[in-house]
């Protein structure tokens, strides 16, 4: 086992752990603070997995942005500090036999399958990689999904600001 | 090369993704049901990087889905809170089981 591997079950456990804990703590506000701390444990899987730009990606949006996001609207919509209602002992124990049951019939078919891989020789996801093949037209160019996101992005945008508009006030 | 292959990863996702599902089915606040859906968004990204670093390592394929899968979830998160906070405005609670004005 070396130190790698170590890093690995490290990194692993304290998202799986951060995880769990942000679905099953009955406090809301530190529901999202776990939640922001399996975020970061993914990034550092990104990281030991040397996809470094998709994990400063991974910081920037989520742990910067979504979960502020949703801390913002946890101020807005709910007493600071207050419990959140307990679910019903029903729901949980369906809930947890789906999840259970999923993992195990998932985790099966995946030890049971064979992954082949290409032999070819790889390619280095570095930033400039990214950026040639982000904005190529040609034959593995991803230019039309990157103008169909940002129209996307502006749409959602549009969007957020028509549904969060207060109606005028009626003279 | 040392001994995490993909199974490893893939066993991490595999969790991470029914861990949001079972915070999905449990609980019936909308902020945290979108947080699990962020749990789930996020299991499947690392889905598509350990593919593509371990499987397909000649294309880029799996990068560029969880670029694209990051924004749209952001898009999908911003629009939520949108509609959550519309939603508290009217309703005064933000609970699943408030919100049953269009139930038969």
């Amino acid at each position: 086992m070396t130190a790698q591997d170590i890093i690995f079950y490290l990194l692993a456990a304290f998202t799986l752990v951060a995880g769990f804990l942000a679905v099953t703590t009955t406090k809301i506000f530190r529901s999202a603070i776990f939640l922001l701390f399996s975020l970061i444990g993914i990034a550092g899987i990104y990281f030991w997995l040397e996809y470094e730009f998709i994990a400063a990606v991974q910081i920037v949006v989520y742990v910067g942005g979504i979960v502020v996001l949703i801390i913002f609207s946890i101020f807005l919509t709910q007493e600071a500090g207050a419990n959140l209602p307990d679910t019903a002992m029903t729901k949980k124990i369906t809930g947890g036999l789906a999840a259970v049951f999923g993992f195990g019939f998932t985790l099966l078919q995946v030890l049971q399958h064979k992954f082949i891989g290409t032999t070819e020789p790889g390619i280095e996801p570095n930033v400039a990689n990214i950026g040639n093949r982000m904005l190529g037209v040609n034959e593995f160019g991803y230019s039309l999904p990157f103008e169909v996101v940002s129209i996307l992005l502006l749409a959602a945008m549009v969007g957020c600001i028509v549904i969060a508009l207060k109606k005028p006030v009626e003279k | 090369m040392t001994g995490i292959g993909l199974s490893h990863i893939l066993v991490v996702s595999i969790a991470l993704f029914f861990i949001g599902v079972y915070g999905f089915l449990t609980r019936r606040n909308m902020i945290m049901m979108l947080m699990s859906i962020e749990l789930i968004l996020n299991s499947v990204n690392l889905n598509f990087i350990a593919f593509n670093k371990y499987l397909w390592s000649n294309k880029m394929d799996g990068l560029f889905f969880t670029i694209f899968i990051i924004a749209i979830a952001a898009a999908e998160a911003a629009v939520a809170i949108a509609i959550i906070i519309n939603l508290y405005r009217s309703h005064k609670s933000i609970d699943v089981e408030d919100a049953s004005d269009l139930k038969f």
